[in-house]
């Protein structure tokens, strides 16, 4: 295909309709978090309604007035990314050892626990959200970090398991051998040889099990009540505006970009090994 | 931890025979599955088993004093409500619906991504970006994109300046099922791009010097060999779909009749404190996911080896 043909123009179109359509919530949603509040309701054509006339970041500095007791996006921020991030080390540890054995060892159950996994992964959380709602009350974990982080870890597990099992199973573990032969000793071998081949996989899958629990919703407003540890995505459904007259609009679409763009800036800048685990083992062979 | 798992393993190996290496392997494996074993099964089997138990009584949190067995007569009240399956006939037609469109535009982008010559690395960038967003932000964004107030939409062309997209029921459902659409087609179109590439190029050869054309060697190929792919990524998004919560209740709330069957469980659970009812609603969500499966696995012969988990 040439540059300038008919049908390379036709391509680029088709590819820009595509960009277009995925860019467009993203694009808009900084536009009004860019608007002057008293002017998000105004547009009078698709122009100056998708493009801000005047800019200003009034909507950020107001989610961070009053410092991290009264703001009502600090504390919800600080919790987002702890809670993703304990669940994500907490999860990739444990799957790790379950891909290890799965991937290398030899035991009877092995596939009753990778169609287990399949099984939770397919398994409602609605269904979970009533008994865990009773059980952490009484257990105390109501409202809390581990309240939240329990189920995230266990929910992204499966998605865990399954990638490291598929980039465990492509490691050439007997490199750990020759390491040794050439006089390293088990620990050097491992650390050496196998975790630098292990770690892209482990990176991919952490990646995921974070966009998993930092996507999550209907466990942060059903088992929060607080900011405590209510997450961003749960604390935004309860953004109110600055009196009972002014809807919340502009504050929450700053709240968005700013929980937004870091992922996908992420995301892009690692989008070949997303791509890879999101397609782990998605088809045999 | 791996490294005493090798070491553990070469021990074995080099003491003896088979059934001591056999052995050991067998525990060793055993005990590094059981964490998350028995994570999954903490956070999943134990409350499905508490939520049954929990169905079978009247359990009110705004009436402590009440209370005690019922047998059935929650699953009987939630059966016999006209809400139930007015939410759950809004929760298949979401379902239906968007995983349709999915299914399409997936399978177009899958195959623009597999022939395109130039500009695939900018498609994978655009299928990306949805997946990076949080389903509650993308929800607010398309919100306030159609709310005829703050959004562009109606600024259209050959869209009324003042069409309230939230103010009737099919119009929100039309609005919630693009957002669903937009968040997940990217991870449909990823997984059929993977079953894509396992076709071997030389068939497609063999066709052509056949006379085959391009829409014979797409339904004569393409999609019969990509049937397992497709048919296990139907099963993830059709479970995924009906488990549909965020976007609903960021734009309608269940207003306007769009109200989900998940969202008529947090209602009763968690907004009305009422366990007993919202249990019972759980449990029958569960039932209607395993239904599905069981239909994807009997009726279309989905092999459930070639699945894997995942999600939007």
């Amino acid at each position: 295909m040439e540059r300038g043909s008919r049908e390379y123009a036709m391509w680029s179109i088709a590819i820009l309709l595509v960009l277009a359509f995925a860019m467009v919530p993203l694009l808009w949603i900084i536009s009004v978090s860019l608007k002057e509040p008293a002017t998000i309701a105004e547009g009078t054509n698709f122009g100056n309604t998708f493009i801000p006339q005047k800019i200003t970041f009034d909507n950020y500095t107001t989610l961070f007035e009053g410092g991290i007791d009264n703001s009502p996006f600090i504390k919800p921020l600080i919790n987002s990314i702890l809670i993703a991030l304990i669940s994500t080390v907490i999860a990739i540890v444990l799957a790790a050892f379950a891909a290890y054995a799965i991937a290398r060892l030899n035991f009877p159950g092995k596939t009753l626990i990778l169609a287990g996994a399949l099984a939770i992964a397919m398994f409602p959380a609605i269904s979970t959200v009533g008994p865990l709602f009773d059980m952490w009350r009484a257990l105390g974990l109501y409202d809390t970090y581990p309240g939240l982080i329990i189920p995230y870890l266990t929910f992204a597990l499966p998605l865990a398991i399954y990638i490291l099992v598929a980039f465990f199973r492509e490691i050439p573990w007997d490199l750990e051998q020759a390491a040794q032969v050439d006089g390293a000793t088990p620990l050097q071998a491992f650390r050496k040889v196998i975790v630098p081949l292990a770690a892209p996989g482990v990176f991919t899958a952490a990646i995921l099990v974070f966009i998993f629990a930092w996507n999550d919703f209907l466990f942060a407003i059903s088992l929060t009540s607080s900011d405590a540890s209510r997450t961003v995505p749960a604390a935004l459904a309860f953004f109110t505006g600055e009196s009972q007259f002014t809807e919340p609009t502009g504050n929450i679409a700053a709240a968005a970009v700013i929980v937004t763009v870091p992922i996908v800036v992420f995301v892009l800048f690692f989008q070949r090994r997303i791509v890879a685990g999101l397609t782990a083992g998605a088809v045999k062979g | 931890m791996s490294a005493e798992a090798g070491r553990l393993k070469r021990f074995g190996f080099r003491r003896g025979g088979t059934t001591e290496r056999g052995r050991s392997e067998r525990r060793l494996g055993w005990m590094l599955c059981a964490p998350a074993v028995i994570a999954m099964l903490l956070v999943t089997a134990y409350p499905i088993g508490y939520a049954i138990v929990l169905s079978l009584q009247d359990l009110d949190l705004r009436f402590p004093e009440e209370g005690g067995f019922v047998g059935l007569s929650n699953y009987g009240a939630v059966l016999s409500s006209e809400l139930w399956w007015q939410d759950l006939f809004n929760t298949a037609f979401v379902t239906v619906i968007s995983v349709a469109i999915e299914l399409a535009l997936g399978m177009a982008i899958a195959l623009v991504m597999f022939r395109a010559i130039f500009g695939r690395g900018v498609i994978r960038t655009a299928v990306l970006i949805p997946y990076g967003i949080v389903t509650v932000v993308a929800a607010f964004s398309w919100f306030f994109a159609f709310s005829p107030d703050t959004g562009f939409v109606n600024h259209l062309p050959l869209i009324a300046e003042d069409k309230a997209w939230f103010g009737d029921r099919f119009s929100s459902f039309a609005v919630i099922i693009m957002a669903e659409v937009w968040k997940t087609t990217p991870f449909m179109a990823l997984l059929l791009l993977a079953g894509l590439t396992t076709i071997d190029a030389g068939l497609y050869e063999a066709a052509k010097v056949d006379g085959a054309n391009a829409v014979q060697r797409f339904f004569r190929i393409t999609l019969p060999l990509m049937k397992p792919a497709i048919l296990v990524a139907l099963l993830f998004r059709t479970l995924d779909a009906f488990r549909v919560f965020d976007t609903i209740f960021i734009m309608t709330r269940g207003a306007q009749d769009t109200e989900s069957v998940s969202i008529l469980g947090f209602n009763q659970l968690i907004s009305r404190l009422n366990l007993g009812l919202g249990s019972a609603v759980s449990v029958m969500i569960f039932f209607c996911v395993l239904i599905i499966a069981f239909l994807f696995v009997r009726g279309f012969g989905v092999r459930m080896a070639e699945g894997r988990p995942g999600g939007s």
